[in-house]
């Protein structure tokens, strides 16, 4: 071992003693292209077993919900493709406050996609007694806790208008989900498709038509 | 007598056929008897070996826990989630799980106290200095692991905090622009933290990271033997040899240290089991009291956060809002500008100079809450860097300078209240004191450059010293 090693040092500064020979370089070069394009093929279904299987892309079936038990100004939560779904049945007063105070939203408007088309308006509803939306922060995908009542009543100060605080990282949203300003979630709550199927049967993951 | 001379014998006729085999004797001398270390070394050199010890345990254990943990997130005939449940078994009906599984998550936090202990020694005394800055790189990569191991293993009792701890950070992901939301579908195997979630978290948790951590380690140590211990008062011992070559203040590591590490180990066997047999949850600190509930994923707890060895770096997350980022801004906009103003070196000043306005102009155009999960992992990651920010002439603290040990204190008590806050609820006042303290934790390395400069540092001595 250590003689070959002193033939290769004394031919010079390369490790190896052997002439070059450029074909015999190109077809080096050439066969590891080819094995690098093999490591990545076989990469490619240990890459693809990541992502969702067929089984959890099927599992998102809409559920359908009935409002009919649901009393001014109680919420409900269902499960839709594992995730909390929120309906708040808001009271006229909580309707009312969320005109005000605009200038402390990020999105009064809801400008940015956060919910279907046919979603609109400061109430964020088709109809604007049912409030539908994921319960899930925008921030970290936690899920946030209802501080409805006004007032100092929810803990939150007397100034609080009634809403939902993220336990996690303190986003505030007001009571259609909108997001208050210097706070670490960016957007408004998600608003999921929904469509009414009657007057208190909700169906939550497919959207409305011709609305 | 004969007979146990020739017993001797054949056992160096027998450790002759091996070292014409196998290393083994010169890799004993190069690594144990023959590794000269440093004579000085102080309590602060027990941690080292404590994280190789509490490493071990924590592979024996986990491979008696998966004997018997099930990862299912299916829920079985009494409606609890198998996983959840399969813990309660090891924790109820599996004869002598639960000292096991209490040595496993308590070895979890006492992990990290010796690491961090570690760590800081290697801060104290300069140990990042050349030539050892690939010590510390691996170290660095070391801890990385630890933290993913840790956070992996988190998620397997499938309880509430295990759950939604797992949804929060892999939701970091989904902060990445543009390729982020696919990213943490990608890591889930679903569009939730589900059982998909749950089998690969275990895959990396019992194989991945382990293989990663193991080969990590033994690069850290490679690489330490390799240059050498450094020590207190962090002066080259390798610099005033004796005639056979040795260190004139060196002592072999075996037996000096060998005896001396078995002595920390037994000191530290105790607090260990104190820990194991009358506080094995910690206070809620080492195992928390939400994570006694099984995962319900329509329900977050109403008070969460993350196991105490992470709150520092989770506090600078939460702290990272809009207005934190003009802070931000500041502190990019002054390193910058020291750098432009105080090196001599035109390309510097070019580099600098690009670096800062497009870091700036990147502190506009993109939301806070991707630069929050920025500023998360940078924080761990620029510990690595300390090689090269710190430009002090001498290693060791003891020969520094009333600045750089106040900066330190400084830089210290800060990192300790973020992590009292990380544990907290998000609080108007709370969340001010985090942005002061998370933007003292990235001064100390954004201006090290020069405060290390600056600092009146006393004379290191030839040879170390005996304190």
């Amino acid at each position: 071992m250590s003689d070959h090693k002193l033939d290769a040092s004394a031919g010079g500064a390369s490790f190896c003693a052997c002439s070059l020979d450029s074909s015999r370089r190109t077809l080096l070069a050439a066969t590891a292209g080819v094995g690098a394009v093999a490591a990545a093929g076989v990469a490619v279904p240990f890459v693809a077993s990541f992502t969702p299987s067929e089984r959890a892309k099927a599992a998102g079936a809409p559920v359908e919900v009935d409002l009919s038990k649901l009393q001014p100004g109680e919420k409900m939560t269902v499960e839709w493709q594992g995730k909390p779904v929120w309906v708040l049945r808001r009271t006229p007063e909580m309707l009312a406050v969320l005109k005000e105070g605009a200038d402390k939203l990020v999105d009064p408007e809801s400008q940015a996609a956060q919910q279907p088309a046919y979603v609109k308006g400061i109430e964020r509803a088709i109809n604007p007694e049912y409030f539908v939306c994921i319960g899930i922060c925008t921030h970290l995908g936690c899920s946030p806790s209802d501080k409805l009542k006004a007032g100092a009543e929810s803990g939150m100060g007397a100034e609080w208008k009634g809403g939902f605080l993220c336990p996690c990282h303190g986003s505030q949203f007001d009571l259609a989900g909108r997001v208050f300003k210097a706070m670490p979630a960016p957007t408004n709550l998600v608003i999921p498709p929904h469509t009414y199927l009657s007057e208190t049967r909700l169906l939550i993951g497919e959207d409305s038509k011709g609305a | 007598m004969i007979d146990s001379k020739m017993l001797a014998e054949k056992g160096q006729q027998l450790l002759g056929w091996v070292d014409d085999r196998f290393p083994l004797t010169s890799t004993y001398k190069a690594h144990l008897s023959e590794y000269y270390a440093p004579k000085n070394f102080n309590f602060w050199y027990f941690f080292g070996s404590l994280a190789l010890l509490v490493l071990v345990l924590q592979i024996v254990t986990g491979i008696f826990l998966v004997m018997h943990y099930k990862p299912d997130a299916s829920l079985n005939s009494a409606g609890i989630p198998v996983a959840f449940a399969s813990v309660e078994y090891i924790m109820r009906d599996v004869p002598g799980g639960w000292i096991i599984r209490y040595m496993h998550s308590t070895g979890a936090s006492m992990f990290f106290v010796v690491v961090y202990l570690h760590m800081f020694r290697g801060l104290l005394y300069g140990s990042y200095r050349k030539p050892r800055e690939l010590i510390w790189l691996f170290g660095i990569a070391i801890f990385l692991c630890l933290m993913a191991e840790a956070f992996f293993g988190y998620l397997l009792p499938w309880g509430q905090m295990s759950f939604w701890g797992a949804q929060v950070i892999v939701n970091l992901f989904a902060a990445i622009p543009v390729i982020g939301p696919d990213l943490s579908i990608f890591i889930r195997g679903d569009f939730v933290v589900s059982d998909a979630t749950l089998n690969r978290f275990f895959a990396f948790h019992v194989i991945a990271i382990p293989l990663v951590l193991l080969g990590l380690v033994a690069a850290h140590l490679v690489a330490l033997h390799e240059v050498g211990s450094n020590n207190p008062d962090g002066v080259e011992i390798k610099k005033h040899k004796d005639a056979n070559g040795i260190p004139l203040d060196g002592i072999p590591f075996h037996p000096y240290y060998t005896v001396k590490d078995i002595f920390g180990v037994c000191v530290f066997l105790i607090v260990f089991a104190t820990i194991i047999f009358f506080a094995p949850e910690g206070g809620g600190y080492f195992l928390e009291y939400n994570n006694f509930f099984p995962a319900d994923p329509l329900k977050t707890p109403p008070h969460i956060a993350p196991v105490w060895y992470f709150t520092p770096f989770y506090s600078i997350l939460r702290a990272t809002t809009s207005d934190f980022m003009w802070a931000l801004g500041a502190l990019v906009a002054i390193t910058g500008g020291l750098a432009i103003l105080t090196s001599k070196c035109k390309p510097v000043k070019a580099v600098a100079a690009v670096v800062t306005l497009g870091a700036l102009g990147a502190f506009v155009l993109i939301e806070a809450k991707v630069w929050g999960v920025v500023l998360m992992g940078g924080s761990v990651m620029v510990i690595g860097l300390l090689p090269w920010l710190d430009q002090s002439p001498v290693k060791s603290i003891r020969y520094k300078g009333g600045l750089y040990k106040s900066i330190l204190a400084v830089w210290v008590v800060c990192f300790v209240i973020l992590g009292y806050l990380g544990v907290q609820p998000p609080s108007p006042i709370g969340n001010l004191v985090s942005q002061i303290c998370s933007w003292l934790y990235l001064a100390f390395f954004a201006f090290m450059p020069w405060y290390s400069r600056l600092d009146k540092t006393k004379a290191e001595p030839e040879r170390v010293t005996s304190k």
